[in-house]
């Protein structure tokens, strides 16, 4: 057995870089190579383009990705995993065969975890479940529900990796379970062994994000200067039997690994430290130590875990109505009384029209459109961008409010330019928890004749 | 004094809460930022935009404390109006918070 395994993470988010995926592929020395790729609600999305056509539905850069680390991977025996599965998981896996038929590795044989997709379990029993953050149940959004996804645990994972498949591919699984799988694969961590499972969530979160941890989204000239940022690598854990492990990145490559930049991401998008909630166990991090053992390496021990609860998060796709927005920019001496006057028109003529009932933003852009009016400032700036948003029912709604933003041009303030116009769709996020027994996960094994 | 001299930020999101951790660059200073960066402080700073209640945890031996705010961002992420729905900005902007 490796006393030490290897575990890189190839992309922090569904857009991330390649080339810094490829570099660790071909120069970490890797077991596992980790590609985390779906936000909250990347499913439901994914989920619309599979109700259009069958074949789709999967992250659109598998392929790219695939093609750029497959064989480094399969030459050095690097196996992977990634949730690019997104709401179209086998068909993900059988692109990943072709991707391989094409660059002539027939060898590939790929596991794919399926189970995750709960939706038609919780239509027949779960419309009476509490949608959390509110006062609805599931059945109050029945009507607009697109899709109803469990986060898996680690556990779901272990059979494909029992197999003898290089690439393994999921839909909706906790971010940090993709990398506490291999960890509980391969040093047999039990499923109750709650302190390594806590250690190997803890690896598992700070390589989540990829660059998140290496300088990415660090830098502020003067106080937080990051090396060679244009080419930033993508991190990589050595971890120890114990789950205590080494944060760090592959020579060469741009970035650093810090106690700041490891710190900035062990708190990030966590709430109470001592109770992180995953479907494998309850990390607690708040004993976390991270030490400095030489450039861009970086210890951490005193992860922990507490027994996992009896339910499964599972988020929600749902329409929410439609959002329409204006933005038009105002330079020169009055900019910004003259995009005051702008967004006061907006407001009066969407009013007359029957809109003032709806939710809606009138910002200044450049004066107060992230803070609202909490910040002053005694200059006035050289340019300010009027911006108009309403969340509206009807598509046909929203452009109306679009057009009264452009409309500024012929009907509002001097000098105003550059309008653009948005209509989009709102697909929200929402979630229940359902009992982790209603939830049957299975495995399928796919190789190069497709089967 | 700006907290940006003594410490360095950053948000996540949460449905419609905004994680906001602050770390000292050097753990002496993490007392200063104790004292002075309550729950009710921290919200009173982003006036406005966090509606609260505001929690704060702290992890000393990282010199860092660690804010959920909640009501932060508009009805959520995939919900808000807001031109920054993530919150992200947010981060920044209390590295303007003055400590005397």
């Amino acid at each position: 057995m490796k006393t030490t395994l290897r575990i890189g993470a190839g992309a922090g988010y569904a857009g991330d870089r390649i080339p810094p995926a490829v570099e660790l592929a071909e120069k970490g020395q890797l077991h596992y190579l980790v590609f985390e790729c779906l936000a909250e609600r990347t499913i439901a999305l994914a989920q619309l383009e599979r109700s259009k056509d069958q074949d789709e539905g999967f992250d659109p850069m598998l392929v790219a990705r695939m093609r750029a680390v497959l064989p480094s991977c399969l030459a050095q025996g690097t196996r992977i995993i990634s949730n690019m599965g997104a709401a179209n998981p086998l068909q993900a896996g059988h692109a990943v065969l072709a991707v391989a038929r094409e660059l002539g590795l027939p060898q590939v044989k790929v596991a794919v975890v399926m189970g995750d997709d709960v939706l038609a379990t919780l239509t027949q029993s779960g419309m009476a479940l509490p949608v959390l953050e509110s006062t609805q149940t599931l059945g109050d959004l029945q009507a607009q529900l697109i899709s109803a996804n469990a986060y898996l645990g680690a556990e779901a994972l272990l059979p494909a990796l029992q197999s003898d498949a290089q690439v393994i591919i999921t839909g909706r699984v906790a971010d940090p379970a993709l990398f506490l799988a291999p960890l509980m694969h391969h040093f047999g961590w039990a499923p109750d062994d709650w302190q390594s499972l806590g250690k190997g969530v803890l690896v598992g979160h700070l390589l989540e994000c990829a660059a998140q941890i290496t300088g990415g989204y660090f830098a502020d000239p003067g106080y937080k200067d990051v090396p060679n940022m244009a080419r930033l690598g993508f991190p990589l854990a050595e971890v120890s039997a114990s789950g205590d492990a080494v944060i760090t990145k592959v020579a060469g490559s741009g970035g650093c690994v810090t106690v700041a930049t490891c710190t900035e991401q062990l708190l990030y998008e966590i709430e109470n430290p001592a109770r992180y909630l995953q479907p494998d166990v309850v990390a607690d991090f708040s004993q976390v130590q991270l030490t400095q053992l030489g450039p861009d390496r970086v210890e951490v021990t005193g992860g922990s875990g507490h027994p996992r609860t009896d339910t499964l998060k599972v988020t929600l796709g749902y329409r929410d109505g439609f959002i329409g927005e204006g933005q038009m920019s105002y330079a020169g001496p009055g900019a910004q009384a003259r995009g005051q006057l702008a967004l006061d028109l907006v407001r009066q003529r969407l009013a007359d029209a029957g809109y003032g009932e709806f939710e809606g933003r009138y910002d200044l852009i450049g004066v107060n459109a992230i803070f609202g009016q909490t910040t002053t400032s005694p200059h006035e700036p050289a340019e300010v961008r009027a911006r108009v948003a309403l969340r509206v029912p009807t598509q046909q709604q929203a452009q109306h409010v679009a057009h009264e933003v452009e409309a500024l041009y012929l009907n509002g303030p001097a000098g105003g330019g550059g309008a653009t116009r948005s209509v989009r769709e709102v697909i929200a996020a929402a979630a229940v928890l359902m009992p982790r027994e209603s939830v049957d996960t299975n495995t399928v094994l796919l190789n190069a004749e497709g089967h | 004094m700006l907290l940006r001299d003594i410490a360095h930020t950053r948000t996540g999101d949460k449905g419609n809460r905004s994680t906001l951790s602050v770390i000292a660059y050097d753990k002496n200073d993490f007392a200063l930022l104790e004292q002075h960066l309550s729950a009710e402080r921290v919200q009173a700073h982003f006036a406005g935009t966090v509606h609260g209640p505001v929690e704060r945890y702290a992890l000393p031996q990282l010199g860092a404390l660690n804010f959920v705010m909640h009501n932060a961002l508009g009805g959520g992420v995939t919900r808000s109006l807001a031109l920054d729905a993530h919150g992200k900005c947010l981060s920044a902007h209390l590295l303007a918070f003055v400590i005397e």
